[in-house]
Formats: C-alpha cells, structure tokens, sequence
C-alpha cells in the first residue's frame, strides 16, 4: 500500500472518528438525564421529561417507550430499556438510548417508569414538537400524519406554526389538509368553510369523508350551517364526488382480490389442465400434490433458516421436482393401469390423495405450519389511502401468468408438447409414429404434478400450510377446468379468473361460505346447460 | 301464450308416445317414405354433408354407396337425431320434421338403425337383447310391470327362428361371434318392427351365405317398410338394389339403377380417377 | 321355445340367493338380538348392547351401499354425493330427536333446541314445523333426499353430464352442502349439529330394548330395500338400466328416454340412502355437518367397490366388512386407518375390479365392467 493511499484514508477516516467522539458526548449527556426518570418521583418527572426535548431526535425511541409504557430501568445497573411489557417470561429488550439489543430479562428484573395521563399528554406533545421539527421531511410527514387522526387544539397551534416554515411541497400538502380538516370541524365562517373545502377536495383519506359526512349528517340534524346555501352546495358536490371515488376503488379492490383468488385458482388448476384437460385423467390426489409443494417450501425454508429471502428461488424448482416426481409415481404405479376407466382412476387416485395426506399428518404434525415471506413478498403497494396492492398477491398474480405462459408455450411449441397432444388425440396412431407412449404419458402426468406443486409454493405464501391444504382447492379447480371447456387451456384462464372475480364480487353481498355455494350451484347449473364448458372442443363424433 | 306444461318437463309426463303399433303418426299417402334436402353438416369447417338431397319412397329399398368420408355416416347420424345439422330438412312421410327431436323420439316414431360396428347389450342375453328392442312402450311404469304378451312371445319366436340363435336365448350378447352378434343386432330391428330401417354395413363379418341370406332378409321386410342400406360390397349391393345413390363428399353425385350407375361419367371419374 | 315371461326369466340360481340372502340376515339379526335378551350377561354366548348397536350401525351403511350399487353397479353413474342424501335423511330424523327432548335442554326452552335458544332465536324457523310428528319426519327423511335428487339428476341427465363430470359435481353438491350446514343462520346447529337427544317415540333412546329394537328394524329395513332392489333390478326396468350402464346411446336409439330411466334409479337410491339415515342417527345419537363431507360419500363407493359391485348382496359384504375393519382399526392404530383406506382404493380399482365376489368366482350374468366409454 503505497503513502498516498494511507494518508487518503486517514483522511476518510478522521472525520468519523469526530463524530464519533461527538455522538459518545450526547449519548451520555441523554442517558444521565434520563437516568433521572428511574428514580423520579410522579412529581419530579415533568421537569425531566421537557429536559429530553432539548436532545431532539435522540430521545424519540425513548420517549415514545415512555408514552406506550414499555420504558423500564434494570434493577441490575438502573439502565434505561425498552421492553414490551406485555410479553411473557424471558422478554427481549433493548437499550432506551442506543437502541442496542440486550440480553433477554425477566419481568420481575426490571422497573417500570411510571407515567400519568398528564405526563402522556406532555411526552405527546413533545414527540410531536420534536418531530415537527426534524430536519428529515419524511419525519415531519409521518409526524403530520398522527396528528392527523388525533386532532386537538394543541396540535393544530403546532401545525399552525409548522406551516409557516415548512418548505416540503408534500408535508406542506399534508399539513393543509389536516388544517382544513379541522376547520371543517369547529368553523363556522363560510370563507374559512369554504377554502376548506376545496383544500380537501378529491381527496381519498378516509377522515376526509368521514368529516364532511359528519358535517352534512349535523346539518341535517340542524346543529351546524343552516343558510349557507352556497357552502352547502360546494361541500355536497364534494361529497358525492368523493363517494364515487370510493366506490370505484372499492371496486377496484373487489375486482383486485377476485383477480387474486382466480390467479390462484389458475395456478392450482393449470395442473389438471394437462391431466384431466389433456390427458382426460381424473387425479384426485392434485389438491395433495399442491399440498406437496407448500411443504417442499416450508421444509426448504427449515433447512436453509438464514436465507428466507432466497429460499423460495430454491423452493420453485424443489416444489416442480417434488410434487412432478410424486405425480409420475402415480402415473407409473397406478393410473397406468387404469386406462380407460375414468371412474376407478377417480377412486384409485382418491385412495392416493388420503395415502398422502396421512404420510404428511405423520411426518410432520396434523397442525397446520407457518411458511414466513420474504421481506420483498410483504407490504403493498399503495396507489392511494384506501386502494392498496399486497405485494404477495401480486406476485402470485404475475407467477400464475408467468407460469401459465410457459405451459402454453410448452404444449404448443415443444416437441414433448406436440407429443403430448398427438397421444392425447390418438394413442395407436401416435404409438405408430414412434412415439414412446407410455414414456409422454408419464412426462405428461409429471408436468401436471410439477404444476400443483408450483401451486403450493404460491398459496404457501398466502395461507397456513397444513395437510388439508389440497383438500380446499381440488373441488375449485376441477370447476375451473370444467367451467373453462375441459381440454382448453384458454378456457381454463378465462374459467380460474372469472370464477375468482365472480367469488369475490359475491362475497359482500352473501358472506364467504354463502358465496362459495352460489359459485358452487352456479357451476353446477353452467354445466347442466354448457356441459363442454365455456369454449368447448368441437370435432366430428366417431363411433 | 304458453299451454301445457313447461318445455323443461314435457318428456317427463309423456312416458309414451308411441299409441299402436303401426305408427299412425306418419303420413305416407303420397308415398314419400324420407325427404332430405339441403343438409348441411360441418365439424371445425369440414364439410361432412354439404347441401345433400334424398328422396326415398316409402317401400323402397335403397342402397348408399360412396368412399369412406363422402357422408354417409354423418347422414344416419343426422336422421337418428344423434347430430345436428347447420342447416337442411330432414322429413319422415310428408309430415314429421325429424330436426330438433331427440334420438329418443326419432326412434319412437319407428327409426330403427344398425351400427357400423354390431352394437349389442354384451352383459345381457340373447333374448333380454331382444326384448328390449322389442316394440312396445317404453315408460318406466310399463318396464316395471310389463309382461311379455302372447304377441311379444309370437315375435320373439319369429325372430329368433330368423337370426337362428334359438339355442342361444339364455347365453351372453358377448359370447357370440361375430357374424351371430350382426344376427342379433338385425333381430333386434326385426322386433322392433320399425317403419324406417337405416342399416348400416350389414354384411360386414358374414360369410357369403350368411349375406345373401341377410339381402333375401332386408328383401322381405321392404315394401312394408323403408329400408336404407349402406355398404360397400357391391356384390351384397347388385343382389338387393333397385336404386343406388353415390355419395361423394358429402353431396350426391349419382342416383339409379346398379347399371345406370356403372355407366354414370362423374361416378366413374371419381371412382377410377384420371385413367378414365 | 320361450313360453312364459317368469319362467324365462328368474334363474333359480337368483331365487335361491335371494332367499338365502334373506333368511341369514334376518335370522342371525334374530339370533344376536336373542342373545343379548335372553342370555344372562355371564355366560359366553351374550352379546353387549355396544356390539348390537355397532352391528346396527353397520346394517345402516349397508343400506347406503345398496343404494349406491343401484345407481353405479347397475346403472354406471358413479355418484359421490349419496354421503348427501344420507346426511339430508338423517337431519330430518335429528330434528324429529331434537324437538323431542323439549324442555330437558340444558337451557330447559319448553319448544326451542338449545342451540337456537343459544342463538337468542324467539321461535322455530318455518322448515322445522311438523317435525315433532314422528311419520312426517320419516316421510320428510325420504321425500328431501328424493326431491334433491330428482332435481339434481333431473337437470344433469337431461343434458347429458355423465361419467366423471356427474361425479365432480355431485362431490360438489354434498361439499357445497356441507358448507351450508356449518353455518349457524341455517338454523341446524351448525358446526356441532344435532345431538344430545332423549327418546324417540316416548322410549329411552339409552335403554337396552330401544337400541335392539331399532338393530331389528334395521335389519327388516335392510331387508325390504334388498327385495325391492332384487325386483326393480329383475324387471325389464331392470334390464333398461343395466343397458344403459353399457351402451346409454344405443339404449336412446332403441327409443328409451335413458334420462328418466336414470333420474328414477337415481330418486330411488336416494330414497333408500335418506331412510339409511334416518335410521342411522337414533342409534349414534348425532348428526352434524361433517355427514357432508365428500370423503364419507366416497368411502361408501369403496364398500360397494371391495364388495363387488353389480350384485346386490356384493355391496352389503362390502359395508359390512369394511366398517369392521374400520372400527377394529381405528381402535389398535387410529393413525393408520387412512393409509389402509387409501390403500383400499387403490388396490381393489386395480386389482379386484369385481370386488370380493368376483374373487370368490361367483359371476353373475348381468355383472361386468361399467362401460368403456364414460367421455
């Protein structure tokens, strides 16, 4: 390493070490000030806690313990935690000032800091003081943002002076809007009233609506704003328009989740597409194949703990492998003999189904096992406050069409696709042009599975993994196939999304289990009049 | 204004349709025994039948011939009701439109059809095969109580020494050969007693005395009845066939006599190619 | 030469099974209730009231085998919701228990079950009058099943749904069924369904002569559907049907209306499932949601299925045998009963495809495989 580059990081590095020595300096300052609470008296606090404010930023952790009741001195060595209180036994906590975790303690080891309502009322406004003034914009917005579901008096005199120094174009926006909130509230003056009104105006916030509901609802009880016809009529227009808003993104929301279910509809039933559709093949035991799969991803996530985030890249292929190897056992070992006897296949491959379920309740437990999500799989995206995206869903969403786009590919750009569909159509004649028959009958079955088995390492993510898992969706997705035009795989997305769709559109109106009966009946009945589906195959009958 | 009860459960309160045995429904008395006309026919754009004509006489016995595809399996299909056509007319006498009823009325009206392939009960006897093709009603009620009348017994004899299986009564439909199992099928029209026979490859599977007896059969019951007649021996054909007519996909290229036929210049072109 | 319809028909061979099927179920029926009477408890020929009770158990699922071998030995439609009509047969005779344990509820409601009174309902919802008669409860546990039925099969058969379709959806039904029962609003108790019952015709459903009692008309029961069978399957009836489990279209072509030939073996099987129900339900003393569930429907085609199905007494040796196994089982390793189950399954389709009879070499004419083209 040459000079140069030893005095460049030297260089680097001093100021680092300043600042360090700079932080050590508050630290301790805050954490002997705080200290003081772990003997205080009800009395004494006060005086102490307007002392923390002076820190900023530093005693926010602090002070927000304080506030929810989970500050503690250690009996030990009278240092400040934080720790849930309402947990049991062994609890984990961590230090008030540095936020370092600690070893776990025992609750009778620590001493709560007590706090009144007085003081709650005080640490309150102090947070919000010290946020309001924190140099990070997103602070402030977040700061805003409590206060604007817990208006008082005290907080719109601190929104009131924040807003002359703000310099945030969003905070700004927010700070308005919580103004104009709580004018709409408590004014009476029409202008005032009337700015309000077109402050909030479009806007989706819940409270929003709520405010001007209630301010129409006190109208119409004559409590508030009798004669200001013009007033009125703005804040109605408002109010309707918000009301169709919502309703929009009520149905965008419905239409979302419905869009959710039918992708994992889809997913579930783009299997029996290949095993019943194509090969005619009634599997009884795909809801346990499905099943599979979510315990291939919970046990991979058992054996790889660390990299939760990368296991489910590995849980995709194990899951195809696992439940596509299972399938061809079945393929091999019982359904091969059962050719041209769909209902014994159906009973046969039922007795698989419980042979599966059980080995499942035995080797691992009958209760139902908790699959954790990577970090990127929670959260949502949020469009605006009352129409948000679960990123899970979402997901699915794209892998049930990812997924269905290489099936489609499969089977009509391979050749094990177009083998697949030539033994389908005619086993003798395929057989005569060289094609191993039996060999793309087990391919074919094992494709299927591997689908399920994809299928389970989605609703893994979604849904609590226990051996029943398959047993909810076989019927479903046998409907799908069925609604959709057996052999169609088209039929079969158009069948998975519009049942989905139809299920949650249902749903507020009849309850979840109402709904999955009409959908149920509904099938039943589309069948009575379609019974080839909704795209049938139509070729010449022979006989 | 809707009388009657609901479409939905008609068939249910007509257990029976069929009042006497000589099917007084149909309405020969200008002699017409099937009218097709225009029949049109398509799978995924094929064009099984495609404006096909026929107009068979009552009485008549009447042969189609025609290579594998030209229509003429379609063609039964569609009088039995078993496909439906695009378009077209299908009539039986002048006064029964056969399109739009079930293959369960058509038969009821006295359409009685053998299949290519014999198609018989394997799992029941000879004469349970017999008896249930045996004319008569065909409600639940009447087949819970039914008896066999000393009519039914008569007939039943009668075919039986016809098909020649009377040793066989109690046996099996699926232990008898072949050409006994194409027997049995054409006893089962035979007691049936239809007023339209639509016989589809009847000598398939017989041995040369065997067919002829089944042309000195098919002979006998026409006149009474209509009888329709597909095969591809022309040997069988030229022994029963007054009048022929080729199908070539799915439209009639020729109608006549066996020779009128053989000397027909489109049938010949089709039939030997370009050497013609 | 044939001369007469009988004699041309019934094989001896048939009469004598038929008797002799008879007479050894209602003589051993006879025999065991004999010995649980009049046997005093010490002596080794006894028998335990458990056992009477569990051989009337038995008796009922054979009832519901039988009815299943109607409509899938004979018939070729292979339903998985006959655990439906059963469940449906046995609710109407649980609410008939219900209403007759008045007021010794524990909430002590001189008409209401405890579980309405628990639901804060005032008074009996509309479809639980009449319930307190006991025959109209017998005839609703037959008339429900053969209305749901009708309706169902009426609107599958007449468009055609067959095979494995039909089977989807009845599993469907009794699944959809199922849900429906669970929930509370539908005014059957829902998840813990209807038990806790007293008396059935004023007697102590508990006490020893009630529960023999009820052994033997299960047994006369068992009886009269299996002659009934017997009859409707020699019919010319019979033989319709037998025809259309092999070749429905050829049957349409001979001028049968097969859809109403199915819907009524279809009503009728019902019928016979629902009163399997309702005898079944005093003699365990509870009904719940879980009758729904599609794997007991799908168990009893198992029974029929390791018995041999196609013949009548097949599908009662089947039940029979099963559920013993099942209840011995279930009591050494009632873990393992699930893997012989599924087991079952897949080794009878395989390899017994007629089932224990067709092993014992015993083949009856009009038995054989359903037919080979179910699409």
């Amino acid at each position: 390493m040459s000079i140069k580059n030893r005095y460049l990081i030297l260089l680097i590095l001093i100021p680092w070490t300043c600042l360090s020595h700079f932080a050590a300096a508050w630290e301790r300052d805050l954490r002997d000030k705080a200290s003081l609470l772990a003997q205080a008296s009800l009395r004494e606090t006060p005086g102490i806690v307007a002392d923390l404010e002076t820190f900023g930023e530093p005693a926010l952790p602090l002070l927000e313990a304080m506030l929810n009741g989970n500050l503690h001195s250690r009996r030990s060595d009278k240092r400040l935690v934080i720790a849930d209180s309402q947990s049991a036994e062994q609890i984990p906590i961590i230090d008030a000032v540095t936020a370092e975790k600690l070893q776990d303690s025992r609750k009778r080891l620590l001493t709560k800091v007590r706090v009144n309502n007085q003081l709650r009322k005080q640490i309150r406004r102090i947070i919000s003081r010290i946020t309001l003034g924190s140099p990070n914009a997103s602070v402030r917005h977040k700061a805003v943002d409590n206060m604007l579901y817990n208006l008082n008096p005290q907080s719109i005199g601190l929104l009131a002076e924040a807003k002359k120094i703000e310099t945030d174009r969003d905070v700004l926006k927010l700070i308005n809007l919580t103004l104009a909130i709580n004018d709409l509230r408590t004014s009476d003056e029409s202008q005032v009233l009337l700015d309000a009104t077109n402050t909030v105006r479009g806007n989706l916030e819940p409270i929003v609506f709520n405010t001007i509901s209630t301010l129409l609802r006190q109208h119409e009880a004559n409590q508030r704003i009798q004669d200001d016809e013009f007033f009125l009529r703005q804040i109605k227009r408002v109010h309707a328009e918000l009301q169709t808003k919502i309703k929009f993104y009520q149905l965008a929301e419905r239409f979302y989740y419905g869009l959710s279910l039918g992708s994992v509809l889809l997913l579930a039933a783009s299997g029996l597409a290949i095993t019943f559709g194509v090969m005619r093949v009634i599997n009884m035991a795909h809801g346990e194949l499905i099943m599979l799969g979510a315990y291939t991803t919970y046990v991979v996530q058992l054996i790889m703990p660390s990299y939760i985030e990368f296991s489910i890249y590995v849980a995709i292929p194990c899951a195809f492998l696992v439940s596509g190897g299972v399938g061809i056992m079945i393929e091999r070992f019982v359904i091969r003999f059962l050719r041209d006897r769909p209902l014994e296949t159906l009973l046969a491959t039922f007795g698989v189904s419980l042979i599966l379920q059980q080995s499942v309740r035995s080797l691992f437990s009958p209760l139902n096992r908790q699959v954790s999500n990577p970090d990127w799989l929670s959260g949502s995206l949020e469009i605006n406050p009352i129409f948000a995206l679960t990123y899970n869903r979402l997901y699915i969403l794209l892998f049930a069409l990812i997924v269905f786009a290489n099936l489609v590919l499969i089977i009509k750009k391979t050749d094990l696709g177009l083998q697949i569909r030539a033994v389908s159509q005619n086993r003798e004649m395929a057989k005569c042009m060289g094609i191993k028959t039996d060999w793309v009958d087990a391919l074919t079955f094992g494709l299927g599975s591997g689908l399920a088995g994809l299928a389970g390492v989605a609703l893994s993510q979604i849904t609590n993994v226990g051996p029943n898992l398959g047993q909810a969706y076989i019927i479903d997705s046998f409907m799908v196939v069925v609604f959709g035009g057996v052999g169609n795989l088209y039929g079969t997305l158009v069948g998975g999304f519009s049942l989905g769709v139809i299920n949650k559109f249902l749903e507020p109106i009849a309850g979840t289990v109402l709904s999955n009966i009409i959908v149920l009946i509904f099938i039943v009945f589309f069948i009575q009049l379609r019974p080839s589906g909704l795209f049938p195959e139509t070729s010449r009958v022979s006989k | 204004m809707r009388r009657g009860p609901p479409e939905l459960l008609k068939p249910l309160l007509k257990f029976e349709s069929i009042k006497n045995d000589h099917f007084p429904y149909v309405d020969v008395s200008h002699s017409v025994g099937l009218y097709v006309e225009g029949l049109t026919v398509t799978f995924d754009g094929f064009r099984a039948l495609d404006g096909f004509n026929l107009y068979v006489d009552d009485g008549e016995l009447r042969c189609l011939i025609g290579a594998n595809g030209a229509g003429k399996t379609t063609l039964m299909d569609v009088i039995t009701g078993r496909t439906k056509p695009d378009s077209g007319e299908v009539y039986f006498g002048q006064n029964i439109n056969l399109i739009g009823k079930t293959e369960t009325e058509i038969a009821q009206l006295g359409i009685a059809r053998k299949f290519q392939n014999p198609t018989v009960f394997e799992h029941q006897t000879v004469l349970s095969n017999l008896e249930l093709a045996l004319h008569g009603k065909r409600g639940i009620f009447d087949t819970l109580v039914g008896d066999f009348s000393s009519d039914d017994l008569d007939r039943i004899n009668e075919v039986l020494a016809i098909i020649g299986l009377k040793d066989r009564i109690k046996s099996p439909a699926g232990s008898l050969s072949h050409g006994q199992k194409q027997w049995l099928e054409i006893g089962m029209l035979l007691s049936a007693n239809p007023r339209l026979l639509l016989v589809d490859e009847p000598a398939a599977g017989m041995t040369r005395g065997e067919a002829e007896r089944t042309a000195e059969l098919l002979k006998d019951l026409a006149g009474d009845r209509t009888i329709i007649v597909i095969e591809h021996d022309m040997e069988f054909i030229r022994s029963i066939a007054n009048k022929v007519t080729v199908m070539h996909q799915g439209q009639m290229l020729a109608e006549g006599s066996m020779t009128e036929i053989k000397k027909n210049p489109s049938v010949l072109e089709v039939y030997l190619g370009e050497e013609y | 030469m044939i001369s007469s319809y009988k004699r041309g028909w019934y094989s001896e061979n048939k009469i004598k099974s038929l008797y002799g099927f008879l007479s050894f179920l209602l003589v051993l029926s006879g025999a065991v209730s004999f010995c649980n009477v009049y046997i005093p408890r010490e002596s080794p020929l006894h028998v335990e009231i458990f056992t009477i009770t569990l051989l009337g158990k038995y008796l009922c699922l054979a009832i519901l085998a039988l009815s299943i071998d109607i409509v899938w030995g004979y018939c070729g439609i292979l339903s998985l919701g006959h655990g439906a009509f059963f469940a449906l047969g046995g609710y109407a005779m649980g609410m008939h228990l219900m209403l007759q344990i008045g007021d010794r509820g524990v909430y002590g409601h001189p008409t209401l079950p405890d579980f309405m009174v628990f639901l804060n309902w005032s008074e009996l919802p509309w479809f639980w009058v009449g319930f307190d008669s006991f025959w109209f409860a017998l005839f609703c546990s037959a008339l429900l099943p053969g209305v749901l039925a009708f309706v169902f099969g009426w609107l599958a058969f007449r468009s055609r749904v067959t095979g494995v379709y039909f089977s989807i959806i009845t599993q469907a039904l009794t699944y959809a069924l199922m849900l429906a029962f669970f929930r509370n609003e539908m005014g059957f108790g829902g998840n813990n369904g209807l038990t806790d019952f007293k008396d059935i015709l004023g007697f102590d459903l508990q006490s020893d002569a009630v529960r023999v009692s009820l052994f033997l008309c299960t047994a006369m029961t068992l009886s009269v559907a299996y002659y009934l069978c017997f009859l409707l399957m020699e019919s010319k009836f019979g033989r319709v049907v037998l025809a259309i489990r092999d070749s429905e279209e050829r049957v349409r072509f001979l001028g049968y209306q097969t859809e109403i030939y199915k819907v009524a073996v279809f009503v009728f099987s019902a019928i016979l499932a629902g009163i399997a129900g309702a005898l079944y339900v005093p003699q365990v003393g509870i009904i719940n949601p879980g009758e729904f569930a599609p794997l007991n429907s799908i168990e009893a085609v198992i029974w029929v299925a390791v018995g041999g199905r196609g013949v009548l007494y097949g599908a009662v040796i089947g039940a029979v045998l099963v559920n013993f196994a099942k209840t011995r089982f279930t009591a050494l390793f009632p873990e393992e009963w699930l893997f012989v189950l599924g087991a079952l399954f897949v080794l009878v389709t395989i390899f017994l495809p007629r089932g224990l009879i067709g092993l014992a070499g015993d083949r009856p004419s009009n038995s054989g495989e359903t037919s080979r083209r179910e699409f």
